[in-house]
């Protein structure tokens, strides 16, 4: 055990370091877009979280909204109502409200969804990876059969088993849940497949070889040389998997398995939008659409950046 | 190589030989699944199915009945019609029409499989006078028997019995039906192919009895069922007739240059109903109760809707307010009926003398992909009830899943649920019947009744308007039932008439009908 | 090797019978096809009739058994709205699909690595930065917006483009092929490129990382000190180093160019499979979807053992027999 505490410490120490390095400072603070980037998210989710105290109304109590007030144009433009600041949708909802509140909604489902596929993915990676023979096998297998069905087919199918199995029930109180639960399971097979891929390699290194032979539970050495070997790739899939969990949540809405219109999510609201392009009400698509691509775009960029910074092999 | 490259000319050839041919392009949300005209009851089907397929009777211009397979027809007795039918027809494989066709399909729409099994009384016989005359027997009397026959679609017996598709329905699940594919009737129009669900090409029938009020060469069929794409693609020239035009997009079209809306009004009626029947409503927070039984609550219900709003905000004014359940051209004298006015305050005082001055909670059923804007209409009256107290939640879900839930194959699982219906009689004994019809746990009687209303004088008024031959007192006892139904019962509350928008380049003249059928073989391009 | 090729069949063997148990399962629960047949007038007992006749009243397991019997045949059953064999259905289909696909890919893999190329190589460039910017707003955009705002912009406002179908098609030995004709190539820009943005972001994005690991490595520092020229080093040895990853994420996401284009078939009306589902889960057509399964599950087997093998003799450090236990 003894030579191995103070690598330990090392490993730790270093990446402690390399967090509060200047240098990570600097190479934050020198590259203006990641500095905007993180101003945006950082802007967009204390807004998902403070909606109630930022807008009057709540877009998901029904009988606050007027039929009358909908198609409400945005401030600048004649006919606008100044309560309405980018105006309403086709509802009547103030569309500023429903899109802090759908940015609230689309942001709870894309976060537990990937941190959920994250640890199932990784988990499996390095199980697989390492213990090999017929768990490999078998949780290889079970990923090619995962593949299988895109996420947008899981949710469907999901969706279509849940309203098999509770009749009756409505969008409402099975969206959120068929949503986290068909990320979960789609998404987690490509941590599991890269995590997998470098325990193979790490395994036939000698290291390994010799922790065995000194009878050392090699498995935790190995978590500890993997981990770190894939951390960049787990980040890079991570930021990915964000922004493709919030695309796919949208997506999913768009096919009309997602988040009911009662309820909106950004996808919701996108989807309700697009039908409005062509009647001159581009208002209703455009502001969720650039808040979504604002939002998938920062959190792309922050991981870029978070990339390159914390990958030990480019420094 | 070579032969890619005759490929490649040949159907460059083919592509410049039809931009002078007169093409009509159409784009419809839906599929045209079946050719069989007895497949599907249903309004876009048989509307296509009747290019190329004829009945004995047909709906003219005007919508009057008038002949068509059949030059004439003699009711000999109440229970006794003799049909002439026309010399010299012939179908598109070139056999002759004759009795022995109608006999055949007559035997075939209420066969297995058939959705139109209704059209034709179950005990009715045919009989064949001669190759050219058939007597129709009937159980008893019905005065508007052929006002259901436009939509009956004669088909050739040989052909039919040659290709295996004597029924409607394949012998066994497994084998393709041939008629479903494939189409042989005596219309202006022919099928040269059929891709389901993609793209179907008709080219007219030279041989055609009557004569053409078209002047195309080819129509082509394709499905387009995104809203904003079929808008695009009428806008940007490449089909000339797009069916439905979403509401919000008919001042877009209007104001584009190339192409204008066709609007008018819908046979169709929107209605909200009510489930009547549990004794504990489902979907709900009222143990033990069932507030939906009170006629109160239900006119509760209609009072607290703002039509006029939904029509006006939603619907971009393409629909009229609903006061029966029946479209008012439908009915003589309908002006004596006027819908229960908005007024939130008289619903809530109307709850509360039913006893729920706090409303309660239920569940809306709707489908999302149906009807025009079926979503947003849900969703409004959503937040209209919550207003006087009804809190409601929405279960907006696609069609197929939707009506496997509230219609009888589904157990009528619903409490409440927004349905359309017109009425394929074109008359109120259809409504009589199927809507507002008593009916038994497994939906015989009124099958369509998903709410289950039921008021022994409104059975008794729907037999005696079957058989009453006077126009009169027929009227008479229709606007009676309505009365009893809809005003004194509030067996449903009916929202508004929908309205039908078509979307028609410049160049293409097109006739819109009431009944929302696409008629394409009297269409004319420039 | 031959061992591990039969052994991966084997195994793929039991990963279709999984996925073929899966779809079944999943699809007897959704919807009603018997409403889907009829029209809403038909009575109760008609339907219940109905039923009988399609067999939905038997016992799962027997409807199961039937179900893999002829799966095996590739005979997926008839479908329930159409009448129409589903294996006929999806032979109209499928070159629709399969050549949006293709085309979508080649278009990823033909721009998007020559860009992450250039933008490892020349990483602190005006131009490498704006394409980093373009692969991010790409990656940013849901696919069914990008749709969308094209054919708004170039189907609607500038009239270049058609907004729907294949335009015209020609038919070769029973594939119908809409490369051979002005229209149909003109209607595949718009969906190929939607279609195929997400993944040109993703190989781009995923080369430049790659590339830019691979640079740092001795190796390639070697291979500079021995005096080899930029191109020889960049595009022999770097790119070649990349390649890996770039050939799992490509097998990988091939699969998915397929199942995503339900969305772009959707938006453009494309007809092709991926419409052909969608419609199908609305109308709860249980044997197109089952089929649709069964064969993106036969696709997905064949590609992952394709690039098991390709990962084999491209990185000799994984070795066959290990990673098949």
């Amino acid at each position: 055990m003894t030579p191995d505490t103070p690598s330990q410490n090392t490993t730790k120490a270093g990446f402690m370091a390399r967090l509060r390095d200047h240098d990570m400072t600097a190479s934050f603070l020198s590259s203006k877009v990641t500095v905007g980037a993180a101003i945006v998210t950082v802007l967009l989710m204390a807004g998902a979280l403070l909606a109630p105290l930022l807008v009057a109304s709540d877009p998901f109590d029904p009988t606050t909204v007027f039929i009358m007030d909908s198609h409400l144009p945005p401030f600048w433009i004649d006919g606008a109502d100044p309560r309405f600041v980018l105006g309403t949708d086709d509802q009547g909802r103030d569309l500023l409200a429903a899109i802090l509140y759908g940015l609230r909604v689309s942001l709870s489902i894309s976060i537990l969804g990937v941190l959920f596929a994250t640890i199932l993915g990784v988990g499996l990676g390095l199980v697989a990876g390492y213990v090999g023979g017929t768990v490999d096998a078998f949780i290889m297998r079970v990923a090619d059969v995962q593949l299988t069905f895109p996420v947008i087919l899981v949710a469907l199918l999901i969706d279509g088993m849940v309203h098999g199995a509770l009749k009756g029930v409505g969008q409402e109180d099975t969206a959120f849940g068929v949503l986290v639960f068909s990320i979960t399971l789609s998404f987690w097979v490509k941590y599991a497949r890269v995590v997998r891929g470098s325990t193979l390699v790490e395994r036939n290194k000698d290291y390994v070889h010799a922790a065995r032979l000194v009878g050392l539970p090699s498995f935790i050495i190995m978590l500890r040389h993997v981990l770190p070997n894939v951390l960049g790739p787990v980040l890079v899939i991570l930021t990915i998997n964000f922004g493709l969990a919030i695309i796919a949540e949208a997506t999913l809405s768009f096919l009309g398995v997602g988040l009911p219109p009662t309820e909106p999510s950004l996808g919701t609201l996108i989807r309700i939008g697009q039908q409005f392009l062509f009647s001159g009400e581009w208002w209703i698509v455009l502001f969720p659409g650039l808040t979504l691509a604002a939002l998938v775009l920062a959190v792309n960029l922050l991981g870029d950046w978070l990339r390159d910074a914390l990958n030990p092999k480019l420094r | 190589m070579k032969k890619v490259l005759l490929t490649c000319c040949a159907a460059l050839l083919l592509s410049l030989g039809n931009s002078y041919a007169k093409t009509l392009r159409l784009a419809y949300q839906g599929d045209l699944k079946s050719l069989d005209p007895y497949s599907v009851s249903e309004t876009f089907a048989l509307s296509m199915a009747g290019a190329s397929y004829e009945g004995l009777v047909r709906r003219g211009e005007n919508f009057a009945m008038e002949p068509a397979l059949a030059e004439s027809w003699e009711i000999i007795d109440p229970k006794h019609w003799r049909f002439h039918l026309r010399k010299g027809v012939t179908f598109h494989n070139g056999a002759p029409f004759t009795a022995d066709d109608v006999l055949f399909s007559a035997e075939r729409v209420r066969a297995d499989g058939s959705d139109l099994k209704y059209r034709i009384p179950k005990e009715a016989e045919f009989i064949k006078i001669d190759d050219h005359t058939v007597d129709v027997m009937l159980p008893e009397a019905n005065p508007i028997l052929h006002y259901q026959w436009a939509g009956w679609y004669i088909m050739s017996k040989s052909w039919a019995e040659e290709h295996d598709a004597a029924t409607p329905s394949p012998a066994n699940a497994d084998t393709p039906s041939y008629a479903a594919l494939h189409e042989n009737g005596t219309g202006p129009f022919m099928v040269e192919s059929h891709q389901p669900g993609v793209k179907t090409v008709w080219k007219p029938f030279a041989a055609w009895w009557d004569k053409p009020k078209h002047n195309l060469d080819e129509v082509v069929l394709t499905t387009v069922s995104s809203d904003p794409t079929r808008v695009a693609a009428l806008l940007s020239g490449q089909v000339d007739w797009i069916a439905p035009v979403p509401e919000q997009d008919i001042e877009r079209i209007n104001a584009s240059g190339n192409a204008q809306v066709l609007q008018s009004p819908d046979l169709r009626t929107m209605y909200l109903g009510f489930d009547q029947v549990s004794d504990t409503l489902k979907y709900a927070n009222v143990e033990g109760k069932n507030p939906f039984k009170d006629a109160r609550v239900r006119r509760a219900v209609y009072q607290a809707i703002d039509i006029d709003g939904i029509i006006a905000k939603i619907l971009r004014g393409a629909a009229t307010p609903a006061a029966l359940m029946i479209a008012p051209q439908l009915v003589n004298q309908t002006e004596e009926f006027k819908r229960f006015p908005y007024d939130p305050e008289m619903s809530k005082k109307l709850l509360a003398k039913a006893g729920y001055p706090d409303g309660f909670q239920v569940q809306l059923d709707c489908s999302n992909d149906r009807y025009p804007n079926d979503e947003r209409v849900c969703q409004a009256v959503v937040g209209m009830l919550g207003r006087v107290g009804i809190k409601t939640t929405l279960n907006a879900q696609p069609k197929a899943k939707y009506f496997a839930k509230i219609l009888s194959s589904g157990g009528y699982d619903t409490s409440f649920f927004m349905l359309g219906w017109s009425p394929a009689v074109l008359d109120s004994v259809d409504l009589f019947t199927n809507v507002l019809g008593c009916r038994d746990d497994k939906g015989n009687g009124g099958t369509m009744n998903v709410g289950g209303y039921c008021n022994p004088k409104i059975e008794e008024l729907r037999e005696q308007i079957r058989v009453e031959t006077d126009k009169e007192k027929r009227d008479a006892l229709i606007r009676q039932a309505w009365q009893i139904s809809m005003v004194e019962d509030v067996a449903y509350a009916p929202l508004y008439q929908g309205g039908l928008a078509w979307g028609v380049a410049k160049n293409v003249h097109v006739k819109q009908r009431a009944d929302g059928d696409i008629v394409f073989q009297t269409a004319t391009i420039d | 090797m031959l061992a591990f090729i039969v052994r991966r069949m084997i195994q793929a063997a039991i990963v279709l019978l999984t996925v073929a148990l899966i779809a079944f399962v999943m699809f007897r629960f959704v919807g009603d096809p018997v409403n889907q047949i009829v029209g809403i007038e038909t009575t109760a007992a008609d339907r219940a009739e109905m039923r009988e006749t399609l067999g939905l009243n038997d016992p799962v397991i027997i409807q199961f058994g039937r179900f893999v019997g002829r799966m095996a045949r590739f005979d997926f059953g008839m479908s329930y709205q159409f009448r129409q064999p589903v294996s006929e259905l999806f032979a109209e289909r499928l070159p629709a699909t399969l050549e949006l696909a293709v085309i979508s890919m080649v278009l990823a893999v033909g721009v998007g690595i020559p860009m992450g190329v250039f933008s490892a190589l020349y990483r602190d460039s005006l131009s490498a930065k704006l394409m980093q910017v373009l692969s991010l707003v790409g990656i940013s955009l849901p696919t069914f917006l990008i749709g969308i705002l094209l054919i708004y912009v170039f189907s609607v406002q500038l009239g270049w483009l058609p907004s729907y179908g294949r335009g015209e098609t020609v038919t070769i030995g029973g594939w119908s092929t809409g490369l051979l004709t002005g229209s149909g190539l003109l209607a595949l820009i718009m969906p190929s490129v939607t279609l195929g943005l997400f993944q040109m972001t993703l190989i781009m994005r995923l080369v430049r990382a790659e590339m830019m690991e691979v640079l740092r490595t001795d190796y390639i520092k070697f291979a500079h000190a021995r005096g080899l020229p930029d191109r020889v080093v960049h595009f022999g040895h770097a790119l070649k180093n990349t390649l890996v990853p770039v050939i799992t994420v490509v097998g990988l996401e091939l699969g998915s160019v397929i199942a995503f284009a339900i969305i772009t078939e959707t938006v453009f009306q494309w007809p092709g499979m991926g419409l052909l589902f969608l419609q199908a889960v609305q109308n709860a057509d249980i044997p197109i979807m089952a089929g649709y399964l069964m064969l993106i599950g036969v696709l997905f087997v064949i590609i992952n053992l394709a690039v098991d093998l390709l990962y084999a003799a491209v990185d000799p450090r994984i070795k066959t027999t290990a990673s098949a236990g």
